[in-house]
Order: structure tokens, then C-alpha cells, then sequence
């Protein structure tokens, strides 16, 4: 098989190579973090107040984590390391608890992380010569902007079409003749079912790849777009606290995705104890950011669950491979690629008055698209009798969420007393999408 | 217009899920608390329905139910009797529409065939006492709170 390689020489660098890197951007890396009010308490705790104290990779593990609520805790400035002027880039994703989290980005972060991302698009074989259609949200989100700034460092020709409008993602891949697409693998399977409608037909098409990413899916997910789309699927994985896409990728063995090492530090860790579990074993995936100045990351707690190839891969790359994410530590529901947190519906539903204090939330499958469904209670005392007001309270409720969540849930309401109530720690969220 | 001390009609209108057992549970409550039932309908909204009844003591019902948590409300509604007469309907209708009054929602029922019918209106609050007028000018008679319960 042809094996392209972006940077053969960091590619395949040997692992003491690598660790040699690793442990020279580490030590820039705490440099940059002991700028930060957060990362000087953090490091003080570690005794460690100069890029100095770092003498072997080993003593990355005498720093303390960082967690999601350290970045919302400090927000929005407290693991700012830079300069405003030094500033090009703010990412943002929207919180659980109403306080959201911010990345910077330094001139520099940016051309570290899109050649990262080069590197991933490269190693699977899309070139100069293809047509890159991005169908991921652009925006706040970093899956958008990031793979863009990738493909077009790759020199394909970009269209940055966003998300949804499924007949128009359609006739734009046959109208610029689109080889390449970057797409929640949900949304890839909908977008199938909508050919006919578009009165496209599959041979229209020139399609040859899907980047798939921004919701775990199993293997028979992948083969079953490769089946129907008669296309190469790959996936990746990437985080907005670290930098975004392109952490990792699998390139054209696609078994598995390459961690970059030059660019992250991974461990993998039992998340009750946080000790590192055994090679090969799963576990909580942490990551340290080694190319990022404005907002420096050590060892964060991703809360997705996987583990680290210890088998060498047939391309020759040395960077190890991670396995598709088996799921979360946390609560966290991800619908049709987009991150929601229980809370940030409870948030909503427990601010509006109509409503009682019971809530549930549903996902399931229609078609290849998650769907959500918010169940609440209506609150007798304020109840009218009026189909109207009910009416407008279920308007009023989905707006609230939309612009919460961004997703588009269907409003039920309920009789009061008529969810289950749940003793303890609530457990409110009914997950009908079939296990894989 | 309404003579004093009486009041105008009460209907209580229930919310209720669209799900099996649930319009029994009301029926259920109901029959507990003796309460008779002189007419009912309902809404379906998708989800969920709305059960509107005339009952012989609304006010107790209405506690009752909502005792059980029931989301519950009376609402005033104008409760007509009408002759039991081809033609009778139109001209309540056309009264009222000329007159560019709106009605929101509308039952009715037949108490003794080609005598006497019951039509219950929900009018806009504000519309209200204008409505009564205009049907009272119509010839027909509106049914006091106490009338409509005792049919």
C-alpha cells in the first residue's frame, strides 16, 4: 500500500527520539503554564517553579491534573499565558454549569496545530488535487475552523460549507465535484437517505473519503458508511483543550488512530485511582498539550475511556495508535456530535416557572439521526386551562433549549408526578440509540 | 346579562397525558367524590390532551383532582340553552360573528331531543359580556352556574 508521509522524519521518528522532544517541549510547556495564575498554584503544589525542575518525562507525573471544572473555574483568563496582542484565535464551548470554557491561541499555536492536522489529512492519503467539503460546524466549535486551515495546508480546494442543509451538501458535492468530507459519521448515514430527494444519484458523485469524528461510533458504523458510499472512512479524534481535531488519526490502514507524540504527552489512567494502568490496558485517556503557548494544557482529564495499541502499525509511523473511544467517565451524552451535559438542560428547565421540577431527557435514533427529547412536567398551580398557554410554554421551552444546546429537541409535556422520580442521584436521561 | 347572586358557568378543564389509564383516573376520581358528569370533550394536542368537563359541583372537583396533583383549572364559560331546532346553531353563530366576536372553543349537547340543547362558548375575557349581550338579543337564554350543574 502507498504510505504518504507529511513529515517522514517525526513520523517514524524512535521512541527515544520522541521522548527526547517530548521532554524538551514539556519543559517549554511548564515554562509557559508557570505564566498562568492557575498553573503556578497547580505547579507550587508539584514544587515545581521552573522549566528546571522537569529533569526526566517521569516528572510529569508529579503535576496535578487539570479538569473541565479547572478550565470553567478559571475562566476566562486564569490559563491565559500570553499576551492579548499575541492572541489570534478564541475557541469557546459551552458549559454545564452556564460557565463555559476558553482556548487561546497564539500565531504560532495555529500553525503548530493545522500542521498537525496536515499530517492526519496527509497520512490517509488526501492531496493538493482533492476537493475538501467540510460539513462540521464552524464557529465557536474547533472542528470546523481547525480541519479547514488543515485541508487547506494540504492545498485542497476548501468549501466551507458548515453543517446541515442536506439537499444543498448534496448538489455542492456534485456542482465542485467533492472528494473528500469532513462529517459526524450520523450525519454522513442521513445524508445517504436524502440522494433521492436531491435527485442526485451516487454516480454523480466523485466522493473517495470521509474524516469522520466529534461522536464516538464502532467499527461496523464505519463499515457500514464505507459499504453504502462506497468511500474510505476515517476516524479521528481531537478536544478543544487540546488544540482540536487532529490529536489523533488513523491513516490508510485505518486500524486505529495515531496519537501525535511530538505534539501530546498520553497516559492512560484507572479514573478512581488515577494511577497509569498497564500497557494496552483501557482506561481514562489525559492528555498534555506540547504545542500550545497561549493556553498551556497538562495532563487534562479527557473523561473518554480507551486504550493505546502496544503493536506496531504496517505504515512505519512510531506514534502510537488509540482505540476508538469506549465511552465516558462522565455524563456527558454526545447527539449528533454535539457535547450536552444533563445539567445544561436542567438549567434551563428549572428556570421557567411553568414547569415542575421533573425532568427527563430521551435520545434515540430516527433514521441515522440522534434525536432528543425533553420531558417536563407541567406545574398545576400555574396551569390555566388554556391550550394556548401550553402551546407557548412548549415554543418558549425548545427555543430556551435551542440556544442552550444548540440541538433542536422535541418539548413534551408531562402530568405532574407523571415521570419517574428518582431517589438519590437523578437518573433522568433515557439512552434508546442501540449499544454497540 | 347575568341576574345577580348568580354566577357564570364553570367548566374544568384537566390536563392529561395521551397515554393509556389516564382519562379512567380521572373518571375514577370523579366517581369517589359522587361528582356527576353533565357533558365532556376533549382535545387531543399530540402528547397530551385536554379533558374539558361540566360536572354538577366543578368547585369540588376540582379540589379533589387537584389534591391528586392533577394540573386542573375552572374557566367561565357561557353556557347557552338553545331549542333543539334546525337553523338554531346558525343563529347564535351569525350573531356573534356579526358582531366580530371569536370563539375560542365550543361543545354542545342535546338534553331532550327536538326540545331543548345545551351550547357551552369560550369567549376571549375580554369579549365576554359583549358575547352574552348579543346572544341574549338573539333570543336565547344563558344558563346560570346552578342551572347548567342541575340540568
Amino acid at each position: 500500500m502507498d504510505v504518504p508521509f507529511w513529515n517522514r522524519e517525526i513520523e517514524t521518528a524512535d521512541r527515544s527520539r520522541l521522548e527526547t522532544i517530548q521532554l524538551e517541549r514539556l519543559r517549554e510547556t511548564v515554562g509557559w503554564a508557570l505564566k498562568t495564575p492557575f498553573y503556578q498554584k497547580q505547579l507550587r503544589q508539584a514544587k515545581i517553579s521552573s522549566p528546571d525542575n522537569i529533569r526526566s518525562l517521569a516528572d510529569l507525573r508529579k503535576i496535578p491534573f487539570t479538569t473541565k471544572d479547572d478550565l470553567r473555574i478559571n475562566f476566562p483568563r486564569g490559563l491565559l499565558a500570553v499576551d492579548m496582542k499575541d492572541v489570534v484565535r478564541i475557541h469557546s464551548s459551552s458549559g454545564t454549569t452556564g460557565i463555559p470554557t476558553v482556548i487561546y491561541y497564539s500565531k504560532e499555536d495555529i500553525e503548530n496545530w493545522t500542521d498537525m492536522l496536515a499530517r492526519c489529512l496527509f497520512s490517509t492519503g488526501a492531496a493538493s488535487a482533492d476537493v475538501f467539503q467540510n460539513m462540521m460546524t464552524y464557529g465557536m466549535f474547533t472542528g470546523g475552523l481547525g480541519m479547514h486551515y488543515g485541508a487547506e495546508k494540504v492545498g485542497m480546494a476548501v468549501i466551507p460549507i458548515g453543517g446541515g442543509n442536506t439537499k444543498r451538501q448534496i448538489k455542492t458535492m456534485r456542482d465542485f465535484r467533492t472528494t473528500v468530507l469532513h462529517i459526524t459519521p450520523s450525519y454522513l448515514l442521513h445524508v445517504h437517505t436524502k440522494l433521492e430527494e436531491a435527485e442526485v444519484k451516487r454516480e454523480d458523485l466523485v466522493l473517495k473519503k470521509a474524516f469522520t469524528g466529534a461522536e464516538p461510533h464502532s467499527e461496523d458504523i464505519r463499515k457500514k458508511i464505507e459499504r453504502i458510499w462506497n468511500i474510505d472512512a476515517y476516524n479521528s479524534y481531537g478536544l478543544s483543550e487540546l488544540n482540536g481535531p487532529g490529536v489523533a488519526f488513523e491513516c490508510v490502514y485505518k486500524n486505529d488512530m495515531h496519537l501525535w507524540e511530538d505534539g501530546y504527552i498520553v497516559e492512560i489512567i484507572d479514573p478512581e485511582t488515577g494511577e497509569q494502568v498497564r500497557d494496552g490496558d483501557s482506561g481514562e485517556v489525559v492528555l498534555t498539550n506540547l504545542i500550545r503557548r497561549a493556553t498551556p494544557m497538562l495532563r487534562y482529564r479527557t473523561r473518554d475511556l480507551a486504550y493505546l495499541h502496544t503493536d506496531p502499525c504496517p505504515c512505519g509511523r512510531t506514534h502510537r495508535r488509540l482505540s476508538r473511544i469506549m465511552g465516558r467517565t462522565d455524563d456527558m451524552l454526545i447527539i449528533n456530535g454535539i457535547n450536552l451535559f444533563p445539567s445544561q438542560i436542567e438549567e434551563v428547565v428549572m428556570r421557567i416557572p411553568e414547569v415542575a421540577t421533573n425532568y427527563i431527557i430521551q435520545v434515540e435514533k430516527r433514521g441515522d439521526l440522534d434525536h432528543l427529547t425533553v420531558k417536563v412536567e407541567i406545574y398545576p398551580k400555574l396551569f390555566l386551562g388554556d391550550p394556548s398557554q401550553l402551546e407557548a410554554l412548549k415554543g418558549r421551552i425548545t427555543e430556551e433549549l435551542r440556544s442552550a444546546i444548540i440541538l433542536h429537541p422535541t418539548v413534551e409535556l408531562h402530568e405532574p408526578n407523571a415521570l419517574p422520580v428518582s431517589e438519590g442521584k437523578a437518573k433522568r436521561v433515557i439512552d434508546l440509540r442501540p449499544k454497540e | 346579562m347575568v341576574k345577580e347572586g348568580k354566577k357564570m358557568a364553570k367548566q374544568l378543564t384537566i390536563f392529561v397525558e395521551n397515554r393509556p389509564g389516564r382519562l379512567s383516573a380521572v373518571a375514577k376520581s370523579l366517581r369517589e367524590n359522587k361528582i356527576d358528569i353533565r357533558a365532556f370533550t376533549i382535545q387531543d394536542r399530540g402528547d397530551y390532551g385536554l379533558v374539558k368537563f361540566i360536572v354538577s359541583n366543578p368547585n369540588q372537583a376540582y379540589l379533589a383532582l387537584a389534591n391528586l396533583g392533577c394540573a386542573c383549572a375552572l374557566k367561565e364559560i357561557i353556557a347557552i340553552s338553545i331549542p333543539d331546532k334546525v337553523g338554531n346553531f346558525e343563529l347564535l353563530t351569525s350573531a356573534l360573528a356579526e358582531n366580530n366576536i371569536n370563539v375560542k372553543d365550543a361543545y354542545g349537547f342535546v338534553l331532550q331531543t327536538n326540545l331543548k340543547g345545551v351550547c357551552c362558548l369560550e369567549i376571549e375575557e375580554a369579549q365576554s359580556a359583549a358575547a352574552q349581550k348579543v346572544i341574549q338579543s338573539a333570543g336565547f337564554t344563558i344558563l346560570k352556574d346552578d342551572e347548567l350543574y342541575n340540568l
